[in-house]
């Protein structure tokens, strides 16, 4: 968004940090790529330099100290980010959960921004943590058709990825829905 | 006699109502809806109440008003659900936990819950916004609808009592009212009826709404699941649930959960019941809130 007008309606604000490590961004504009690409260069040097892979709690802990760095910069990022990564040892899912401000939380459901007040209560009832991806994805609706119920803004559809431990992928999302009021 | 038969052969019907004479009388007897009232010697008394009281813009404001809330409402099948929680702030203090933010606007003699759960006949309002505002204005609300039950021998009509109310808040557009509520009852001649009336003048019929600092955490549980054509059971079941969602992710909401029902005969009221056993009942029941641990 630029003033008033949509540059891009399929921009994709992710990157990938690693194979089973994926980081989607929001906040100041300029500030949220010149971020992710920062932390996903230097994730892959270290990938390359020690030929092994950090699992999604070290990449965490190192995104939200760089964050924390900058913050008592002279100028720094302002950036929202949720991590999701697939320990490939353990293979266990792990969601973080960062504001701009550095703070870093372990959560099984995220969101930033308005969106945070219409989701959160609908994965508080819905969530549970051993439902399928195809449940997910269901879930997932019932985020964005009430966003398209409630928010007073057009954020013209979703962009939907899934981290798996064979490493990250798009998934088919309808955006096309057409969502009645009440 | 032709006289006396006179007299008994019409119907007995015709004295019921008053004469053109006699509601012209009443109607210019009755005061006037606004209210005068003392205002503090400014020049913009809204600017004036905006510097005290809105410690958003002012965190050092001498009266901080009480306003987070969550209240919600929709129509379905059944009647009217109707459920608040029950917790009053004034800036970052919780003032009470146990506040009634449903109110009865009936007969005044009818306002009381009562221990059976007989029906009261009447509508309810909710509280959102300043508590003073919504009290007061509210039971005005009573007194007019009284007054029409006494002068037009039928209860006043849900779209009428709304409008009384919105063209009060429009009357004093600007002079600071918070108010945000919802109207509730059910008429012969409506059905069940359901206003959102707010302090900007704002009157709207319709379906399901959600007022306060909660609103969006109630619409989002209420949205998913909502339809018409919902029973009893689920309906209540439903507006718990929705509150309870507000309840625990809105810092100024909280306290109990305050439902009630509205029939054709009235309103039944559901309980008015602390919400920490119910959310761990739900959690643990129902596995749901799994950002929460339940082990220490």
């Amino acid at each position: 968004m630029r003033g008033p007008t949509i540059i891009k309606a399929e921009d994709d604000k992710t990157r990938q940090l690693n194979k089973h490590t994926l980081m989607a961004f929001s906040g100041e504009a300029g500030d949220t790529v010149q971020f992710a690409e920062y932390i996903q260069a230097n994730i892959q040097l270290y990938t390359m330099r020690n030929d092994t892979e950090l699992s999604p709690s070290a990449v965490s802990s190192f995104v939200r100290g760089e964050l924390a760095r900058s913050l008592r910069s002279r100028s720094p990022y302002t950036v929202n980010l949720l991590l999701g990564g697939m320990d490939p040892i353990t293979e266990k899912p792990h969601l973080y959960w960062v504001d701009y401000l550095a703070s870093l939380a372990p959560v099984p459901y995220a969101a930033h921004g308005y969106a945070q007040f219409y989701c959160l209560s609908i994965l508080d009832k819905h969530h549970n943590p051993n439902i399928s991806l195809d449940e997910g994805i269901k879930l997932l609706g019932m985020c964005t058709d009430e966003l398209k119920r409630r928010l007073p803004i057009d954020y013209k559809g979703v962009l939907v990825k899934v981290v798996t431990k064979e490493g990250v992928k798009v998934v088919d999302f309808d955006n096309d829905r057409i969502v009645r009021s009440a | 006699m032709d006289k006396l038969v006179a007299q008994y052969s019409r119907p007995s019907h015709q004295n019921e109502f008053y004469s053109e004479q006699e509601q012209q009388d009443l109607s210019e007897s009755t005061p006037p809806l606004s209210l005068k009232f003392n205002l503090p010697p400014v020049d913009n008394s809204s600017a004036f109440l905006r510097a005290m009281t809105d410690d958003h813009s002012n965190p050092s404001c001498p009266i901080k008003l009480a306003h987070g809330t969550t209240t919600l409402s929709f129509r379905f099948q059944g009647g009217i659900i109707v459920c608040t929680d029950s917790r009053a702030t004034a800036g970052n203090w919780i003032a009470s936990q146990t506040v009634k933010k449903v109110i009865p606007v009936s007969r005044l003699s009818r306002g009381e819950d009562k221990p059976t759960n007989e029906p009261t006949p009447g509508l309810l309002g909710t509280m959102a916004g300043g508590a003073a505002d919504c009290q007061y204005w509210l039971r005005y609300l009573s007194q007019q609808c009284t007054l029409h039950e006494i002068r037009h021998k039928r209860r006043i009509t849900v779209a009428a009592a709304s409008k009384i109310l919105a063209n009060l808040t429009y009357a004093y557009k600007g002079y600071g009212l918070s108010m945000g509520t919802m109207l509730a009852g059910m008429t012969p001649q409506e059905g069940p009826a359901l206003y959102y009336i707010d302090s900007d003048g704002t009157r709207l019929p319709g379906n399901l709404f959600c007022v306060g600092s909660g609103q969006t955490f109630a619409y989002g549980v209420l949205d998913a699941e909502y339809r018409y054509d919902l029973t009893e059971r689920e309906a209540l079941d439903l507006g718990r649930r929705a509150i309870l969602a507000a309840m625990h992710r809105d810092a100024y909401s909280g306290g109990f959960i305050n439902l009630y029902h509205v029939k054709e005969e009235g309103w039944v009221h559901h309980g008015f019941d602390d919400m920490n056993p119910i959310f761990w009942k739900t959690k643990l029941d129902h596995g749901e809130f799994s950002n929460v641990t339940s082990e220490l």
